[in-house]
Formats: structure tokens, sequence, C-alpha cells
């Protein structure tokens, strides 16, 4: 009897690990044909799919991204994606830090309801703001520039960050703080000296999150970016109307733009899982 | 700790004095509004009051200069296009987020079965870190129609094949003049016992002509016996020119892998197929007259899979790339509820003879509710607002039948319909969509700060 549930058991767990495995290839074949694809010539794309391409490794090589590599105008798209992106998670994190402190332990008028909209404006979609935004940023000579770009992504990427960080420095003990004030430390003493360094951890999650979310954006870019300040993701959206003969530009382009997210995910996965998780209900 | 509390309240305002408390508590005032300023600046300026703008401007026309009311949002319900953009994410909405949290919490609980959890959970979650461009240029790759590029059409069609046998020599034809072509599609002529007959193609291309094909005239010259029927099916064409119709010529090749019938008086009596020169041989048969056919099957065009981006499956396509992405986020928001559940319920149950599936059921489930619930409305929330995904995947012709609120309130106001009016009043809609999620987190933080 017992013998028969352990065999059972075995079985079971067996089928177990089957699906999963079945399951984790399904998840990485469509990402190794990215790969595979942005490896291949255009010839060998038009005569049959990549996993022909096991069959002749011999055949597969890196010309398609030295090519990119002398693409003007996707090495400019690429580095319009680091400017908009590093910057925009500079200015979020210090923005929403400071302002994160202050909800948690500065008193001000109005404070709770005040913060009552932040956490109602978490759901809001980025889509509402695009016209309005689009009027304003004209008048003030921002529309088609990097900075409107990183203004707009700061400001829909404020509600997150704003609620995540005071929610963490709300956790802090109160004594510690009344001990620093106590010790005669100015406010921004304090928010550098004591309540940043505490922090860091929910300002690591911030931080990739942001920039993996603002690295990824193509809705924003599309219509606050002009040719010149454009990221790669928009550069390589506007190639996708002729999707079958520019497979050898769009294979290598999405592997080029979605290897940067992907090590940084692999590095941080940590903090990453857990910003993605704290902006769970976003 | 005390301690602490204690020199604060000595050394609080009562030792400094009343006047210059307040003068302080107004400097602490100003120094906190400085600290919360510039986000309340962006917030203000970029995100509230473009809310109220658009709400604002979903009453006046396409121009902005005329007041309309209502129109727009009931012209929201009579415009074939976004109704349907309407009704595509009413699809999303029921369907995505249901089969996300139900694969989510199938995953969390089997992988923990496993000692390779944390690189599954790895793997699935890395998606999540890929932007949606990317993920919509990996599932157009494998999404192609063509199963000779796509990864997903090969894999249904090689099942496909795998269970019914794919044609040999889809476009080939019967010599005219010498075969005759039946109704059904198939060819064939009439032949006696103790002969061979010679069944001449044309059309075959190339390609399909397998490697092992061999040169046929042997075969055609080969005598049969008299209770037999002996035969050769070849292509008569002769690479470089120089062959004669309906004759067997040197070169010329036979047709291997063609079925072949012998039929009498409507019946099939015999059926084989042919070997590597082309050649057949029916033996036993009684002495006589019979039809030889080379059915239809031998000529049916190749099957093509499935036409995943076409306008029926186009969202059903869509929603399997957003799976892609979204399952690992399920999984382990799920698994990290999971792993919090207390583990004497569980214990108690499996001692009291409970077995996996009545656990799940009644135990797992239930204490699992509110993270589930947290995972559901997240994705709802974010289902609504899919605009990349679709705006990427759907083929151009394609796009009005993929389209989603948010792919329709950019084409309307940007891509080409240049309605301001309407798609602010699109705009306001997906807001208003997601006001029972803005109540829900409102009340959960509410209820979390008491």
């Amino acid at each position: 009897m017992r013998a028969m549930n352990a065999i059972r058991r075995g079985l079971a767990n067996g089928l177990v690990q089957a699906f999963l495995v079945v399951i984790g290839l399904v998840w990485l074949t469509p990402l190794a044909g990215l790969f595979l694809s942005s490896l291949r010539s255009v010839q060998d794309t038009a005569k049959g799919g990549w996993w022909t391409a096991l069959a002749s490794p011999g055949r597969l090589s890196f010309d398609n991204y030295s090519a990119l590599l002398k693409n003007s105008g996707m090495t400019q798209a690429f580095w319009n994606t680091v400017l908009i992106s590093v910057p925009t998670t500079f200015l979020v994190v210090v923005i929403a830090a400071l302002a994160g402190y202050a909800f948690a332990w500065l008193d001000f008028p109005f404070r709770e309801p005040l913060f009552l909209l932040v956490v109602a404006l978490l759901v809001v979609p980025v889509q509402i703001g695009l016209l309005p935004v689009a009027k304003l940023f004209g008048q003030l000579g921002l529309f088609g520039t990097i900075p409107g770009v990183v203004l707009f992504h700061v400001a829909y990427g404020l509600p997150f960050a704003v609620f995540l960080l005071r929610n963490y420095f709300a956790e802090m003990p109160k004594e510690m703080l009344e001990a620093a004030r106590m010790d005669g430390g100015t406010e921004w003493r304090i928010f550098t000296r004591l309540v940043l360094p505490v922090g860091r951890p929910a300002i690591a999650s911030l931080a990739i999150f942001q920039f993996l979310w603002v690295w990824n954006d193509m809705l924003v870019a599309l219509l606050f970016a002009d040719s010149s300040s454009q990221p790669l993701t928009v550069q390589l959206q506007s190639q996708i109307r002729q999707f079958g003969s520019n497979i050898d530009v769009l294979a290598p382009g999405a592997f080029l733009s979605l290897i940067v997210p992907v090590v940084v995910f692999f590095a941080f996965q940590r903090h990453f899982v857990q910003g993605v998780m704290a902006g769970s209900v976003k | 700790m005390s301690a602490t509390t204690l020199v604060k309240q000595q050394a609080g305002p009562r030792a400094a004095g009343p006047a210059p408390a307040r003068r302080g508590r107004r400097r602490a005032r100003l120094i906190a509004l400085l600290f919360v300023f510039p986000a309340l600046l962006l917030l203000g300026a970029l995100v509230v009051y473009p809310v109220l703008f658009s709400v604002g401007r979903s009453f006046f026309d396409a121009s902005g200069t005329r007041f309309v009311g209502g129109d727009n949002y009931a012209e929201m319900f009579r415009d074939p296009a976004t109704l349907k953009a309407i009704r595509n994410t009413t699809i999303w909405v029921v369907v995505a987020p249901a089969l996300l949290t139900g694969l989510g919490l199938i995953l969390a609980v089997l992988v923990e079965k496993v000692r390779w959890a944390t690189a599954f959970k790895l793997l699935l979650f890395m998606p999540m870190a890929v932007s949606f461009l990317a993920a919509g240029i990996i599932f157009r790759l494998a999404y192609d129609e063509d199963p000779d590029k796509g990864v997903l059409n090969a894999a249904v069609v090689s099942v496909h094949d795998a269970f019914k046998d794919p044609s040999a020599y889809p476009t080939a034809r019967g010599r005219q003049g010498v075969l005759t072509q039946g109704r059904d599609g198939s060819y064939g002529t009439t032949a006696a016992t103790g002969r061979t007959v010679t069944l001449p193609m044309v059309g075959v291309l190339p390609a399909d002509l397998p490697r092992d094909a061999a040169p046929a005239h042997r075969a055609a010259a080969a005598g049969a016996r008299p209770d037999e029927l002996r035969g050769v099916v070849y292509l008569d064409f002769t690479p470089g020119g120089g062959g004669r119709q309906g004759v067997v010529d040197r070169r010329e090749s036979g047709l291997p892998g063609m079925k072949v019938e012998a039929v009498r008086a409507g019946r099939t009596v015999a059926s084989t197929t042919t070997a590597a020169d082309g050649s057949f041989r029916f033996s036993g048969l009684d002495g006589g007259s019979y039809a030889v056919r080379l059915p239809a099957a031998n000529f049916a065009a190749p099957y093509q899979g499935v036409s995943w981006l076409g306008p029926t499956l186009v969202t059903p396509a869509i929603i399997g790339a957003y799976l892609w992405i979204w399952t690992g986020f399920a999984m382990v928001l799920i698994g990290a509820g999971l792993s919090s559940l207390p583990r004497d319920a569980l214990e108690a149950a499996r001692m009291d003879g409970a077995n996996e599936w009545q656990i799940f059921r009644r135990i797992t489930v239930p204490l699992l509710a509110p993270v589930l619930t947290v995972v559901f409305v997240t994705l709802v929330i974010n289902v609504m607002k899919v605009f990349d995904l679709v705006y990427i995947i759907a083929p151009g012709p394609v796009q009005e039948d993929a389209t989603v609120l948010a792919t329709q309130m950019w084409l309307v106001s940007f891509g080409g319909g240049n309605n301001q009016g309407l798609g602010s009043a699109l705009g306001v809609l997906l807001l208003l969509l997601v006001i029972p999620a803005m109540v829900f987190n409102v009340r959960r933080f509410r209820r979390s700060q008491r």
C-alpha cells in the first residue's frame, strides 16, 4: 500500500516535471526564434524558418548587427533611449524621495487628502494625458524634444514612486528620526544622511522598475518625440509596416532593445521582482 | 526609547516659549512644502490638469470650437470602429485576466513541487522585462502564416501531417490525352492484366520531386505475368528538353510515393504505392480489364496551418502574446502568497487524509483569495490599457479587426482620425473604466493605515 503510494507520487511528480519542462520550452522558443532570426541573412530568412538554421549553424553571423551599428538612425535612437531613460529614472527617484519623506514624516496642510490623491492617480492611464500635454508642450516649445518626453514620463511615474517610497519611509522607527532631530539635524541633512540610506532597498527597486518602464516605452515617445529625439522602440516601430522584408533590421533591433532590460533584470532580479510586486494594482 | 520621548517633552515647545515655537512650526511647514512641491507641480500640471482638460474637451467637437454636449459619447457607441474597439476590449478584460490568474495559480502550485523552481520562475518572469515592442516583433515572427517561416504554424502543420499524410504532388496533373481526369480530381486510365501501363504526369515542381526518385524507363519495359498488372507513374518531362510526350524517355524520372488503385466495376480491388522508380504492381488479380486510378489525395493542396493574424483569430493571438509576458507575474505574486499560507492548516488536512486536489480546492484557493483578487485587479487594469502589443502585432489590414480602446483612442486623436473631441471622450471612457480600481486602491490604502 505504502509502496503503491510512493510509486503514484513519483509518477505524479514526473508528470509535473514534464509539464513544467514543456511550459519552459514554450516560453523559451519565441525568444530563441528572435535571436536566431537576428543572425540570419536576408536570403536565408526568405528561404525558411529560423529553426532550419539549427542544421547549418555555420551560416549564422553577426552581420545584421554590424549593419545596424553602421546605421546612424539606429545608433542615434539607441542613445536617445539612454538619454530618456536615465534622466527620467534619476528625476523620479529624487522627486519621489523628497515627496515620500514629506508625506511620511513632515507636517503640512492637506497632507492626508493630497496623499489620497496620489493613491488615486496610480491607475490613471497615460492615454488621457497625451492630447492636453501635447498642447501644453507645444506652447512651451517642449514638443518633439527629449526633455519633453522625460517630463511626461516623470509625471506619470511619480504616483507609484511617491506611493512606494512614502510607504517604505513610514516604516522607519519614529525614534530614529526624533533622535536625529534632537541632535539638531536640519530636515535636509536628515533626508540625505538618514532617510536615503535607510530607504536604499526601496529606492533600488523603484529605480530599476522605472528604468525598465521608460526604456521599454513606445506610446509616449511615439507622440512626444520627433525623428531626432525618438528612442529605439519608435525607430523600430516605424519599420514594422514592411515586416516581412525588414526582418534583418527588426530582429537584431528588437534583440538589442531587449538585451539591456534582460541583463538588468538578471543582475537585479530581487529588486526588480519586488518593484513589480509593489507596483501591482497600478 | 522612552528616554528620548522624555527628553523630547522636556526640550519641547514649553522650553522654547510659544512665539518662537509657532515661527518654528511655520518654518517646518514651509520646508515640508518645498519637499513636496516638485512632485505636486508635475502631478498637477501633467496629470490632474490633463484629466480635467480631457473631460472638458470631450464635450466639444472635432476642432474644439463648438460645444456638442454628450454627442461624442453617443458617437462612440454609433461608430462601428469604436464599437469594435469596445467589443474587443471587453473580450480582453473577460478572457486575459481570468486565464492569467488561473494559469499563474496552477503554475505557482506545481512549481513548488520541483527542485528547479527558482530557475523556472526566473524564466517565466523574464518577459516582464521585455518591451511590448520587442514582444510584438517576437510574436509577429512566431505567428507568421507561412509554415516555412512561422514556428507556430510549422508546429501545427507537422502535427496535422503526422495524423494525416500530406499529399506528395500538390501541383501535378495527368498528361492530357493519355490520362483521363475524374470529377473528384483523380487521374486514371484503363489496362488489362498481363500488361505494363504507363501513367505520364506533368507539372511537378522540382522541389516536390523526392531525392531518391529514379529513372522510370527500365520499369516501364518490364513485362507482367498474366495475373499481374504492372505500371509506372513518371514525370513526362526530360530536363533540358528532347523528350517525347507520352513516352518514357531514358532520363525521365519515376514518381515515388504515389498512391495507385486498381478499380473494377466501381470497387477498389487493390491499392499500392509506387517505388523509387515510379513502378507499381498489382498481383493476384482476376484476369481482365481494370481502371488504374491515381486518387485525388495525391494532388491535394498541402495543409497551410492556421491564419493566426487573420481577422478572426488576431485578438486571441495577441492575447496569447500577452500571456507570454504576464504569466510569470501572476505566478510569482501568487507564489509569494502561497509561501505565506499557514503550514499547519495544510498539514492538518493531510493528516486527515485529504488528497492534493481537496487541499487545493478547499484550503489553498480560499486562503489565497485576497492575493488572487490583487492579481486579477492588477491584470484587469493593465489589460484595459493594452496598446503597444495590438499596435505592433496586428498587421496593417487587420488593425481594425484587432483594435482596442487604447489603439482606437490613438487612431482617432492622432493617427489620421484627427477628431480630438471623440479622442478625448475615449480617453475619459478609459479613465472611467479604471475608476473602480482607483476606489479599490484608495480603500485598501485607508484600511492599511488604521
